[in-house]
């Protein structure tokens, strides 16, 4: 278990603003908590979308930018870290947005199943290396086949249809060694 | 008319005017969720209409579990070679910006009307 950097990851920096949501998976079963990933994800867009003022029909859309935006990448990233946990320990996830200057940018994490781990490794390889378009039709077309009941689409669809730039930190939980916890670090610019 | 309501959206399939028609905001939870709705867009897949209008102008907000839905159907009409496809949505939705220009990729022939 070592750490592992994939793509162009940047730390936070404790500066500007930013807010931080935690949750424990376990505290209650995920189905019921589910409708939360939404109204977590309306509540950032609506937040950030207060620094972006509206004056001009220009303006206007800009606002319809950065809320569509964050709401989807925030709603994604959540219904990814509550379906990917590992669920073999209670360790928390959390989503943490901050804006600086002319950037969102997002960081989710979650504990991730060992066994799991190298598919994972596996997807985002395919994510930072291939061409976008081509990798987005051949997952649709796969999806047909596959029926699987997986969509695929989540982490390609902010890389391809929103332009944000994605990558990722695994590292060792520091209550659990034996467990590595992923960030998702995602980058908006606005 | 056949509809499938839900927690904030509703869909429906009008057999007569060949049109389904998503309003809301859907967020379900995998591919399995959206079961019924896949059901729904099977039938107007089945009917090999001469056009099927796909109506996403009052959908607010979709979900890459939903968008996946959305494309296997458009998937579904371009193998059976029956039905030209019309895709209603607006660009109030950012969403629709973003996504629905990749159903021409899949479908060149399809025909996106967005307000």
């Amino acid at each position: 278990m070592t750490h592992r950097i994939l793509g162009e990851y940047v730390e936070t920096v404790p500066n500007g603003e930013y807010l931080k949501m935690r949750f424990s998976p376990s505290s209650i079963p995920l189905q019921q908590r589910w409708r939360n990933n939404g109204l977590s994800a309306d509540f950032l867009s609506d937040y950030w979308v207060t620094f972006f003022p509206a004056h001009d029909i220009e303006s206007q859309q800009r606002q319809i930018e950065v809320k569509g935006a964050i709401c989807y990448i925030a709603n994604e990233l959540l219904e990814n870290v509550m379906k990917f946990s590992y669920a073999g320990i209670d360790c928390p996830v959390n989503l943490e947005l901050y804006l600086y200057q002319s950037e969102f940018r997002f960081y989710a994490s979650n504990a991730v199943a060992r066994k799991e781990v190298e598919a994972f490794q596996a997807t985002i390889q395919e994510l930072l290396s291939e061409d976008l378009a081509e990798l987005y039709m051949r997952r649709l077309e796969d999806n047909a086949l596959a029926q699987d009941g997986r969509s695929r689409l989540g982490l390609l669809t902010m890389l391809h249809d929103y332009g944000a730039q994605l990558a990722w930190k695994f590292e060792p939980c520091p209550q659990h060694p034996g467990v590595l916890v992923v960030t998702t670090m995602v980058r908006l610019v606005v | 008319m056949h509809e499938i309501t839900g927690d904030r959206y509703r869909v429906t399939y009008n057999p007569q005017t060949a049109t389904l028609t998503c309003t809301g905001i859907l967020r379900l939870r995998d591919v399995q969720a959206y079961g019924s709705l896949n059901t729904l867009f099977d039938r107007a897949v089945a009917a090999e209409h001469e056009v099927v209008t796909l109506d996403v102008r009052e959908l607010d907000f979709l979900n890459s579990s939903g968008i996946n839905v959305l494309f296997q159907f458009v998937i579904k009409l371009r193998d059976r070679a029956v039905s030209q496809l019309v895709v209603r949505g607006t660009s109030r939705a950012f969403w629709q910006t973003r996504t629905l220009r990749n159903m021409r990729r899949l479908m060149p022939g399809l025909q996106l009307d967005l307000e």
